[in-house]
């Protein structure tokens, strides 16, 4: 199926099952610790062996020789693979770095061994012997050095890295009020609850590989590169991911190992991250350096907007695209953007939860705030005044739907938003009491997605689609979806995912998950009515399937009837025409925060938090929700918290667990609140949804930074806002 | 983790013995810090020798009016206990700041004293570290540092000891119990307790090889109010950046330790002396002689901060 036009009136406008608050058809497996995941197959033919990863112990360089006698020596060892066994291996189309092969070294914690033994503990206690020699060279580790050389990246993620519209310099020099400043994000751990971790059983020169993957099609294709061997003759499963968010986007050096570890030992072998690996040895959000200037008249109206960002990576690799919301967000006539690329040799940077927009929102929401500030006008109002419903550098080019400012509004009234003060005006006790706003945006990306239904002669609905449920509740928008479209309780609907014998999804990322792997379903469920109604010499477009019936007129028949004994089968994907490149899909939001500051302490305390969020349909309010509020906790940690902490001599980040990475804690996190707007996007899809993943991250941060300036009146403009970087602005307390 | 030897000790002898015949054993109380470190080899004990079954589970009055809190009872069961909450409520609340729920369910008052470091550094194999390898260097020095000490540190080691109980206790003045090998038994302030880095930063305490805790006593109650006072970037569990435990009376003298600082929980008379002057000269009379780095200068202020908060709820 081609969604080319606008969706018309559909079956899921009935909303009497997509939309509803459905909880989550796998919640109960979950619970009850029945859904498998990746490290937790027991069932491969033959018994399996563990393999531990060895990480390289410098940054950059060469690996001269290693010795593994002892380890291969060591109780239980069966075999010692080493990168230099394997030798070069051509690297997967999405990755940055190699994950394994060769003697390059390209990162600290670069998988270099997997000791494979017949239990975890023998294999963790014999990598421990292995002995391995280096030939460092020296890097380059700190994004502030490496800034003056960073150059202008070919790509940007599929976008120009420069744009420029109108006469930026000579807006911004005329302007009656200005702001030009600097802001830092630093690198971001995805610290999701499970490790990487994968399990490989080879039958002969076929590869059968249970892991954790958010794209199914995108680490076969990988994977089957980097094993030198037909894709084809891998199959993958992922159908339980205990988070993501963008760490597990692109194939990972656990299925490498498991993969190469099973195939010399000739048994299945099972590899996870230890999680003092994950930070250096996967991807991370790189840091970024922002430079931002705002020009506007004494009215508050912008007149020019500029946003420049660096951040570094392996070479060959990307940019954080942290401009690419001033793109869009906020009117101005005049406006430049700018991307610049530094080597780091540091691990490969690369998406996490809101790739660009988050890390961009962090600094251009401080930045709306200082110049409501200087003008004298209310954050609120400041933003809604440069409002548009046009992209600013395509005046031509609509929005599809931008509520911006009805979310600005009805947050601000439920928040009660008029009672915020002056800086350092309110205080509790010993705390300083602040609210903070902060715009929410993120755009809506659309990704083919396929699926298979198949009904059959019980009753039951069938839909298999390599998609993946990352924690988010796809498993259950897709069964309502599929309930929703042939007129089924969705106790009928069977929903399996994560099988690379599926028809290929969007899979999950980019927040496209939810309203791409849908609108696949959408299609194969059309194909599978019509298939029905052929059957019963319908016409299919008069056909209602509704209440367990395919009626026309006055006929109407089961639907396990009309398919018959051998039940029968829809197959479709949707593809997408240029309804994106004619019109701007974005998905808006406004978060509203409110901290205490500890007057003697200069600890940040969350008090309350609120998103409203505008959005598309919202095809599961609770689902929906809870993915908000994670990305909202998420925020929280990007605020005050996450960092991980630059080793630049060694180079390599420091902190890499949980005690040292500190992500938030239930006590972080007192009250949030979510509203949806009403909402359907005909642009969007059939489903006439959006994504909100990503969205509810987006912003959040800058709010917290701007309720900590009211609060203190300390203006903080590099994360994470932690109390080292406000104690000597605060007030004298001795 | 290496494959090592289990066994279970009975009685406080028993276990005191076993250990004096076993130069490589290590007593296994909640296990909460000593398995972490095994399962990352920093420690490696060819020998375990399980104390949960030695008794000294019990809280019990001295005869001089204070308490004997047994080695293995649970950071839980103190915190919770009716005198220590009434009398040594410094030491309640620096308990339960510390940790999480479950941990100090199974943490006990000698491991939590015998608890390690949380150098980053120190916890990771591939870097130069002389607390987990003698002589190989300290990463932190001009490395990360945020966390680390900033007073009684040496060119060796800049790493803090990082109990929460340890600090209240060392303001409370408590006293370890111990019995060596040969059954001989001696107190040890908790002053003298704890070392400074110096040259051996991996020799933390002044226990002898195999020398075993049997409780921690506390001097009978000195009235004041007690306050316990942890600054963290998250709201809990989390290490201290810089704690504070005080016990103020009501005409404005005291005494004061102060945690995240040190290799040991930090106190100095001379500053204790101080504290009727207000938290400023008594946070410059215990920090006169810090060195901090360009990353944990802040504590210098913090210090101050946090023991003028505590200070000021003292006074309600
Ligand atoms: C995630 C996490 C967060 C934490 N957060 C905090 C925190 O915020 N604040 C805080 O203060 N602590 C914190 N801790 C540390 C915790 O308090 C300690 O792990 C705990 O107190 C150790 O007690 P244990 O009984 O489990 O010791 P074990 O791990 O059993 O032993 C520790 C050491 O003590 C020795 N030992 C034990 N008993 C005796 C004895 N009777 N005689 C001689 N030697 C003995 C052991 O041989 C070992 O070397 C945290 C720990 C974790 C894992
Ligand atoms: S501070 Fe101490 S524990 Fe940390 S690296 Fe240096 S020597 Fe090791």
């Amino acid at each position: 199926m081609k969604f080319e036009k606008p969706a018309e009136m559909n079956p899921i406008d009935r909303m009497k099952v997509v939309g509803q608050p459905i909880r989550r058809i796998d919640g109960e497996l979950k619970v009850s610790g029945q859904a498998k995941y990746a490290y937790e197959w027991h069932d491969p033919a033959g018994r399996y062996a563990y393999g531990y990863p060895v990480g390289s112990a410098i940054a950059k360089g060469h690996i001269l020789a290693i010795d593994s006698e002892a380890a291969q020596r060591a109780p239980g060892v069966l075999k010692v693979v080493t990168t230099l066994d394997v030798g070069d291996r051509e690297k997967g189309k999405f990755n940055t770095a190699k994950l394994f092969g060769g003697s390059e070294i390209q990162h600290y914690h670069q998988a270099v061994a997997v000791v494979v033994a017949e239990t975890f503990e023998q294999a963790r206690d014999a990598a421990a012997l292995l002995k391995i020699e280096y030939a460092e060279e020296a890097g380059s580790f700190s994004l502030k050095e490496a800034k003056s050389s960073a150059v202008k990246p070919k790509d940007a993620g599929g976008s120009e890295p420069d744009t420029s519209v109108g006469d930026f310099t000579g807006a911004f020099r005329s302007a009656e009020v200005t702001l030009d400043e600097e802001y830092s994000t630093p690198d971001q751990s995805h610290s999701m609850m499970e490790p990487h971790a994968s399990l490989a059983a080879w039958d002969g020169d076929e590869l059968t590989l249970w892991t954790s993957s958010q794209m199914i099609d995108w680490w076969r294709g990988d994977l089957a590169t980097t094993l030198g061997i037909d894709k084809e003759k891998i199959t993958l499963m992922s159908p339980f991911i205990g988070g993501g968010f963008g760490g597990k986007l692109f194939l990972r050096a656990d299925a490498v190992l498991a993969a190469f570890a099973a195939k010399a030992i000739g048994r299945p072998v099972k590899v996870a991250l230890p999680r003092p690996l994950m930070a250096n040895n996967t991807t991370h959000r790189p840091a970024t350096i922002q430079r931002i200037r705002i020009g506007a008249s004494k009215d508050g109206k912008i007149s020019a907007i500029g946003h420049e960002s660096w951040s570094g990576d392996l070479a060959g690799g990307q940019p954080e695209a942290a401009v690419m919301q001033t793109r869009l967000l906020y009117a101005g006539k005049n406006r430049m953007t700018a991307m610049r690329l530094a080597t780091l040799n540091l691990a490969e940077g690369n998406a996490m939860r809101a790739p660009g927009e988050a890390p961009g929102l962090m600094a251009l929401e401080i930045a709306m705030d200082e110049m409501a500030e200087k003008l004298g006008m209310d954050p609120v109002a400041f933003r809604k005044l440069n409002d548009t419903q046009m992209d600013p550098e395509n005046p031509e080019r609509p929005f599809t739907q931008r509520n911006l400012n009805g979310c600005l509004d009805l947050g601000a009234e439920r928040f009660g938003w008029k009672n915020r003060g002056k800086p350092r005006s309110r205080t509790e006790g010993n705390m300083l009491i602040g609210m903070g706003v902060a715009a929410a945006f993120r755009n809506n990306l659309l990704l083919p997605s396929a699926a298979r239904v198949r009904l059959d002669q019980s009753g039951t609905l069938t839909v298999e689609t390599d998609m993946t449920d990352i924690g988010t509740g796809s498993y259950t928008i897709i069964a309502q979806t599929a309930a929703e479209m042939l007129g089924l309780p969705i106790n009928r609907v069977a929903v399996h995912l994560g099988d690379s014998r599926f028809p290929v999804s969007a899979g999950s990322g980019g927040q496209f998950g939810a309203n791409c792997s849908t609108s696949g379903v959408y299609a194969a469920c059309v194909k599978l009515r019509e298939a029905i109604a052929a059957k019963l010499g319908f016409n299919s477009a008069d056909a209602v399937f509704e209440d367990g019936q395919v009626r026309l007129g006055n006929r109407a028949v089961p639907l396990a009837d009309a398919v018959g004994t051998e039940g029968l089968t829809g197959e479709d994907g949707v593809e997408w025409g240029d309804l994106s490149e004619t019109h701007q899909q974005s998905t808006f939001g406004a978060h509203f925060v409110e901290v205490g500051v500890d007057r003697f302490t200069g600890e940040t305390r969350i008090r309350r938090m609120l998103a409203v969020c505008a959005a598309g349909r919202i095809l599961n309010p609770v689902t929906a929700r809870s993915q908000v509020i994670g990305a909202m906790t998420m925020g929280v940690g990007g605020a005050l918290t996450e960092e991980l902490a630059v080793d630049e001599r060694r180079g390599f980040f420091v902190n890499h667990d949980l005690a040292g990475y500190e992500v938030p804690v239930h006590a972080d996190i007192p009250h949030q609140e979510v509203i949806f707007m009403e909402e359907a996007d005909p642009y969007s899809s059939p489903m006439k949804a959006k994504g909100v993943g990503e969205l509810g991250l987006c912003g959040v941060s800058a709010a917290i930074a701007n309720a900590i300036y009211n609060a203190t009146g300390v203006r903080l403009r590099h994360y994470p806002l932690t109390l080292d970087k406000m104690l000597h602005q605060l007030p004298d307390v001795a | 983790m290496k494959a090592f030897t289990y066994e279970r000790a009975t009685s406080v002898e028993q276990a005191a013995s076993m250990a004096a015949s076993n130069p490589d054993a290590r007593f296994i109380a909640g296990g909460t810090n000593l398995l972490d470190l095994m399962k990352l080899q920093i420690e490696t004990p060819l020998y375990l020798i399980d104390i949960n079954h030695v008794g000294l589970d019990k809280i019990e009055p001295t005869d001089d009016g204070g308490l004997r809190i047994g080695a293995m009872v649970r950071n839980t069961a103190l915190a919770a206990d009716e005198r220590v909450r009434r009398d040594y409520s410094v030491l309640s609340r620096a308990l339960v700041a510390g940790a999480s729920g479950q941990l100090r369910n199974k943490a006990t008052t000698a491991g939590n004293l015998l608890q390690r470091t949380r150098c980053p550094y120190f916890y990771d194999t591939n870097q130069p570290c002389n607390k987990r390898q003698p002589g190989s260097g300290c990463s932190a020095i001009g490395g990360f540092s945020r966390q680390h000490a900033v007073v009684g540190t040496s060119e060796a080691c800049i790493a803090t000891h990082p109990s929460d109980m340890a600090i209240a206790m060392r303001a409370l003045d408590a006293k370890v119990e111990t019995v060596k090998g040969d059954g001989t038994r001696r107190t040890i302030p908790i002053a003298d307790f704890h070392r400074l880095p110096g040259d051996t930063p991996h020799i933390e305490t002044n226990l002898e090889r195999g020398e075993f805790i049997t409780a921690v006593n506390l001097p009978a109650p000195i009235g004041g109010k007690h306050v316990y006072r942890k600054v963290r970037d998250r709201a809990s569990y989390a290490f201290a950046l810089v704690s504070v435990a005080a016990v103020v009376q009501p005409d404005g003298t005291g005494r004061f330790a102060i945690g995240g600082v040190a290799h040991k929980p930090w106190r100095v008379d001379a500053a204790d002396a101080r504290l009727k002057a207000g938290a400023r000269e008594a946070a410059r009379a215990a920090l006169a002689d810090a060195r901090p780095t360009e990353q944990n200068r802040y504590k210098l202020d913090l210090v101050e901060r946090t023991l003028g908060a505590a200070l000021a709820e003292a006074k309600g």
